[in-house]
């Protein structure tokens, strides 16, 4: 199957990403900028979570806890304890990505419906403890996150450099995706989605592979958190909840599971609908999103980028 | 004087009364008002469009009253209870659409994350909904209103009065996090003050569904008074499994956070005899009745505290906007905090420089379904707590505008 499409995306990717690169440059000229960092934060934690379900096919139904457990460590440490907010998001992300260590041990002995509820009641733990504890503020959040002056020197409340800072976390954080995916790491991984039976009896260690994609989707969507908290100012309940592990999910399948924009287009999606309907609809807002989901479910199950590059892909063909 | 430094002088005066001239002025002639609650999820009921069209009344109000030299717009945000949403609506709506001031913000966390943004925008917080102290303590700042009412009041003005009418014994059932601990704490002490005695509490996992093991311990407390420490559902789940399990007519209920939605989504069954402290009951007074009666025409339900107290706010704002003359944040702040607030809602209501607005509150208690006798007659008002009790006492403040 994929020999037509791999050879035709090859041709048309560099200028695909390079085109995605130059929006990104000027996107907070054209947009409201604090709108389309949501935007890229949210697009960057999709991705990760793509990463697991979409290469890995393991549907983990706890991503909130690393994107809030990084928001908040990333927040205790800009604020309390005073580094600079590249520490902050460093801090967030390995935070995330031990924590998805601890996740991931546990839940890949188990597959399937069992899995997702693993880490399902793992991500529970994270949401009952940060709402009893102290110092994460409980139901009032974690409030007034200086953003602080990058290595020391650049302010990022500036609205300019914050954005470029957001901008640059999101491209390492889409570069390290991609290289996840096209290398031979990314194979096995498309292997073991594909049939794990086989892929162990060629002699892989499953359990490793997993573990290690499950680290480093943890890893990354931390590292969304983190910079999410350092936009707002705030970590707050939310983004521990298990509606947020829900959104992503959404986020994932609106955009298009298994490719590699899908997630990012879908955030996008999500984040643009949210914050635009909650003028004009109001109380509406739910419910056009649960339309919506079912919409997607039901007529284009490929997502948005994956309905397109099946059309390219036909378009090509015939 | 050389005609160049007579030009310079000239040009420098001109200069000074431009400037003067744009700070006496309001920005584009518009003052524009946001709305930013929550109209879908839980709060919905008790603020949610109510308090659009609560703001919107305020104004009609405002504009055939007092015939104002400016043009006023009003525009209203769904926060989803989600502090992110709201954040980049309210940092939009300063940067972009011009918004003079963020109103309502129901939801602690989404209050907390409002005034941080407005203090950095220089703009104006008015919140009808929020309920907990820390807005006007440690997080307090310059440009914030905290208007109706308080988990302070609320939970002092319940327990104190009801222990005062002899409900000497209290056992308290608690959300088991941090708001429901403080309103456990708030109001033990207050018990213990008046002279009475606290038997015991027992905390409920948040949010809860089944209650029966805590109730079971409560009633075998043997206590007089049942301290509800916790809020919207939970609350509503333990007054219906209280009755239920035949609690209620022997001991009853204290609400520390109820509205009148709530004794209306309940019924009076499950509620009747339940006190609870409120900022605003419609039946009270003509004044209040006829106010009432015009949100009802539209909204099909009689006003919340926090809708009253929205459209309170609203109307104090735009007078002291039209009073000072301007929509710059610093003198509107004044102005609002140098007059009194006399309405329907508040008499001689004041605002404090913690940004706490004092006004009386009331204890209600609810009535039987035999004594209500038209629709939403829930209430008999017991008390009035006069303003200078009923709020957190300046000497307690943790808020560093205070000058102690």
């Amino acid at each position: 199957m994929s020999n037509n499409k791999d050879s035709m995306l090859f041709n048309i990717t560099p200028f695909l990403f390079g085109g995605l690169f130059l929006l990104g440059l000027v996107a907070p000229f054209m947009a409201y900028p604090v709108l389309v960092m949501k935007i890229l934060c949210f697009g960057l934690f999709a991705c990760a979570f793509n990463l697991l379900l979409g290469f890995a096919g393991l549907l983990s139904f706890g991503h909130a806890a690393f994107l809030g457990t990084a928001g908040y460590i990333c927040g205790i440490m800009v604020r309390d304890v005073g580094v600079t907010p590249e520490v902050g998001i460093l801090a967030g992300t390995l935070a995330a990505g031990a924590l998805g260590w601890v996740f991931g041990v546990l839940a890949i002995r188990r597959t399937g419906i069992y899995f997702a509820m693993i880490t399902l009641a793992l991500s529970q733990m994270v949401y009952f403890l940060v709402l009893q504890w102290k110092v994460t503020g409980g139901e009032d959040g974690l409030q007034g996150v200086p953003r602080g002056h990058l290595f020391g020197i650049v302010d990022l409340s500036n609205t300019l450099s914050m954005y470029y800072l957001v901008f640059a976390v999101f491209c390492l954080g889409f570069f390290i995706i991609h290289r996840t995916v096209n290398s031979p790491f990314g194979q096995i991984l498309k292997a073991i989605r594909e049939n794990e039976p086989r892929a162990i009896s060629l002699g892989y260690d499953v359990a490793k592979f997993k573990l290690m994609a499950f680290v480093i989707s943890a890893s990354l969507a931390g590292m969304a958190g983190a910079t999410k908290t350092l936009v707002f100012q705030l970590a707050s309940l939310t983004d521990v909840h298990w509606h947020m592990s829900g959104e992503v999910v959404l986020m994932t399948l609106l955009g298009g599971l298994g490719t590699i924009l899908g997630p990012l287009v879908g955030a996008g999606t999500i984040v643009a609908l949210q914050s635009e309907l909650a003028d004009t609809v109001g109380s509406w807002v739910t419910v056009i999103m649960g339309v919506i989901f079912v919409l997607c479910v039901l007529l284009f199950r490929r997502g948005i980028v994956g309905e397109i590059q099946a059309l390219v892909k036909r378009a090509g063909i015939h | 004087m050389s005609n160049k430094k007579l030009t310079t002088l000239a040009c420098t005066a001109a200069f000074a009364m431009m400037s003067a001239g744009a700070q006496a002025q309001i920005s584009g002639n518009v003052v524009k008002i946001g709305v930013l609650t929550d109209l879908s999820g839980t709060y919905s009921d008790l603020s949610g469009s109510g308090a659009v069209l609560a703001t919107q009344m305020a104004i009609d109000d405002f504009i055939a009253k007092e015939k104002p030299g400016f043009k006023i717009e009003m525009v209203s945000a769904d926060h989803q209870n989600k502090a992110d949403i709201a954040s980049t609506k309210a940092r939009e709506w300063f940067d972009r659409e011009g918004v003079d001031t963020a109103t309502e913000l129901v939801t602690t966390s989404v209050a907390l994350a409002v005034m941080k943004v407005a203090k950095e925008k220089d703009k104006i917080a008015l919140m009808s909904g929020p309920a907990s102290t820390p807005i006007t303590n440690e997080e307090c700042n310059d440009v914030t209103v905290h208007y109706t009412y308080d988990t302070y009041a609320l939970a002092n003005g319940t327990a104190k009065a009801v222990t005062q009418q002899g409900g000497k014994t209290w056992f308290f059932l608690t959300a088991d996090y941090a708001f429901g601990q403080s309103l456990e704490a708030q109001s033990s002490a207050v018990v213990t003050a008046n002279g009475g005695k606290v038997l015991g509490s027992v905390r409920h996992p948040f949010p809860g569904s089944d209650f029966s093991s805590f109730l079971l311990k409560a009633q075998a407390s043997g206590a007089q008074v049942i301290g509800l420490a916790n809020a919207g559902a939970d609350t509503a789940n333990s007054i219906k499994q209280a009755a239920e399990f035949g609690i209620t007519p022997k001991q009853s209920l204290a609400g520390l956070l109820m509205f009148i939605t709530d004794v209306h989504s309940l019924g009076l069954k499950p509620t009747q005899g339940m006190y609870l402290t409120t900022g605003f009951y419609w039946d009270r007074n003509e004044e209040t009745r006829a106010w009432s009666k015009r949100f009802f025409a539209k909204q099909k339900k009689m006003p919340t505290m926090v809708q009253a107290g929205q459209y309170s706010s609203v109307y104090h704002y735009l007078l002291a906007v039209k009073a000072a003359g301007t929509d710059d944040t610093k003198k509107v702040m004044a102005m609002m905090k140098k007059t009194p607030i006399n309405d329907f809602f508040a008499k001689n209501g004041r605002i404090r420089e913690d940004g706490r607005m004092i006004h009386d509150m009331y204890l209600v208690q609810v009535k039987k379904p035999s004594e209500s006798q038209y629709p939403w007659d829930y209430y008999t008002v017991k008390a009035t707590i006069p303003a200078d009790e009923a709020f957190q006492p300046l000497s307690q403040s943790k808020c560093p505008l205070v000058k102690k």
